[in-house]
């Protein structure tokens, strides 16, 4: 935060001289193990502070962390923006996002772009935004790009649920939230990354809970930590895990118990099963395609469904993604060894959403990739 | 987008939607509160309650004694890992008598 006023449960989680000693306690603990790992946070938030930190380059020799694909304008497929562009080129269409959703490549154009060709684009803090904005116009159509993993998926449920209690006819969602469990799932299935320890997603966590990543960790005996997003929560996390490879154990333990409960939040999870169902196949970036990780409106919700009410266009989409991308969002590829990082490809001109968002894997090497370290 | 922030919660804004006033770092701002509300915890109980908001809405009570069991863990284990090192040295002749 850049405002000049302390902020609890931030600035103590910042503290230079305890990352400084958790530092000391990796390399004391880490011969231990005595070996080279490879170790990945999932999400987007955890790469963005483990690079602005300069935290990676404090770690032992061996440690690898590979940059996991917990980013979801960066799981969006080039044509699910193409759909949102030509749904805000309808006339009675307001299309309402996040404002990080605005600058993702589509196949010609970003939604940034369609807006200065006079399609009518805003961007919103949250989606209670886009509802107020369709009960302001009740001439127009507000569409509602929604997108994200499970921490805004409550939102978005609970936003149509309160749409559905008002009447409000004129708003709908253009649905691509995607689940993590799946996305994670193809991540672990693949033989080429091997992976040794996982740092989880704190805030998808505090939403499903730790019971989905106990029988991830179960299954692939793999060590798991839940962590927070602030350096000396990442840190600690990272000697959790240490100490889980060191003992020979692969269980899930929850650094972030202050936000974290063990149960996930039932209200929030109540709203989500209550307007999303799990959608068959959802492509990311053209290929990939991991099975169930995409999110359907269920048919009692029919009527917020843009993609039912308004023709889409098909899904064949006129200029991939660089291929690259793909490696580097499933961790095969760290962002600066891809040929096109930083040469033609910067966050000014982006060729693909890693490049783009704050949470992107290759906009956080850009922008902090030579910091020294802060701690 | 998965980026939550911890604010206080200041004022019940308007009980029938379930909203109320947080603030954090001197921002104030209408929120959701429906994700941390329920019959044994209602919205009324929670002024001067932290939460953690989400586009909008508040999604986690953050756990005082949870962030403050945290922080007491890490004091702790920079204490452990300053002595490391000085396990590791051979001791000087005032080291060794625990002064």
């Amino acid at each position: 935060m850049s405002v000049g006023v302390p902020m609890k449960y931030v600035d103590e989680f910042r503290d230079p001289q305890r990352a400084r000693r958790l530092i000391a306690a990796i390399h004391a603990l880490y011969p231990a193990v005595g070996r080279p790992l490879q170790l990945m946070e999932f999400c987007g938030g955890h790469t963005q502070t483990l690079l602005r930190y300069g935290i990676e380059r404090l770690l032992p020799e061996g440690i690898e962390m590979v940059h996991g694909p917990g980013c979801p304008v960066c799981v969006l497929p080039r044509e699910r923006v193409d759909g949102a562009i030509a749904l805000a080129a309808r006339p009675e269409v307001i299309l309402a996002t996040f404002g990080d959703a605005m600058r993702v490549p589509g196949s010609c154009q970003t939604l940034l772009q369609a807006r200065a060709g006079g399609a009518d684009v805003r961007m919103v803090y949250s989606p209670l935004d886009a509802l107020l904005l369709a009960r302001r116009h009740p001439e127009r159509e507000v569409v509602f790009f929604a997108l994200g993993f499970e921490t805004t998926m409550p939102a978005t449920a609970l936003t149509v649920l309160q749409a559905a209690r008002q009447g409000v006819g004129n708003f709908s969602l253009f649905c691509n939230h995607i689940t993590t469990l799946p996305t994670l799932r193809t991540v672990l299935d693949d033989p080429d990354m091997p992976l040794d320890g996982l740092l989880a997603p704190g805030h998808v966590s505090m939403v499903v809970g730790m019971q989905p990543f106990v029988r991830v960790a179960a299954h692939y005996r793999l060590p798991i930590v839940i962590s927070g997003f602030e350096p000396l929560d990442m840190l600690q996390s990272l000697w959790l895990l240490l100490g889980q490879l060191a003992a020979g154990r692969h269980e899930v333990e929850n650094q972030y118990a202050r936000v974290v409960p063990a149960a996930g939040n039932t209200p929030g999870l109540e709203a989500m099963a209550r307007v999303f169902g799990l959608q068959a196949a959802f492509d990311w970036d053209g290929s990939v395609a991991p099975e169930a990780s995409g999110v359907r409106m269920r048919e009692e919700y029919a009527h917020f469904d843009a993609g039912r009410r308004f023709p889409l266009p098909g899904r064949q989409t006129t200029m991939p993604a660089p291929p690259q991308c793909e490696q580097v969002l499933m961790g095969r590829l760290h962002p600066q060894a891809c040929r096109h990082f930083g040469s033609d490809c910067t966050p000014a001109a982006p060729m693909g959403a890693l490049m783009v968002s704050a949470e992107g894997a290759c906009a956080a090497c850009y922008h902090y990739g030579d910091r020294e370290c802060c701690a | 987008m998965c980026l939550g922030i911890p604010a206080c919660v200041v004022a019940i804004s308007d009980e029938e939607n379930c909203l109320a006033l947080v603030e954090t770092g001197g921002v104030r701002r209408e929120v959701n509160m429906l994700c941390v509300t329920d019959d044994t915890r209602p919205l009324s109980s929670c002024v001067g309650d932290w939460v953690l908001v989400h586009v909008g809405f508040a999604m986690s009570r953050i756990d005082a004694e949870a962030a403050h069991r945290s922080l007491e863990l890490l004091a702790a284990l920079g204490e452990m890992a300053s002595e490391l090192p000085a396990m590791d040295r051979e001791p000087g002749p005032y080291e060794a008598s625990g002064e």
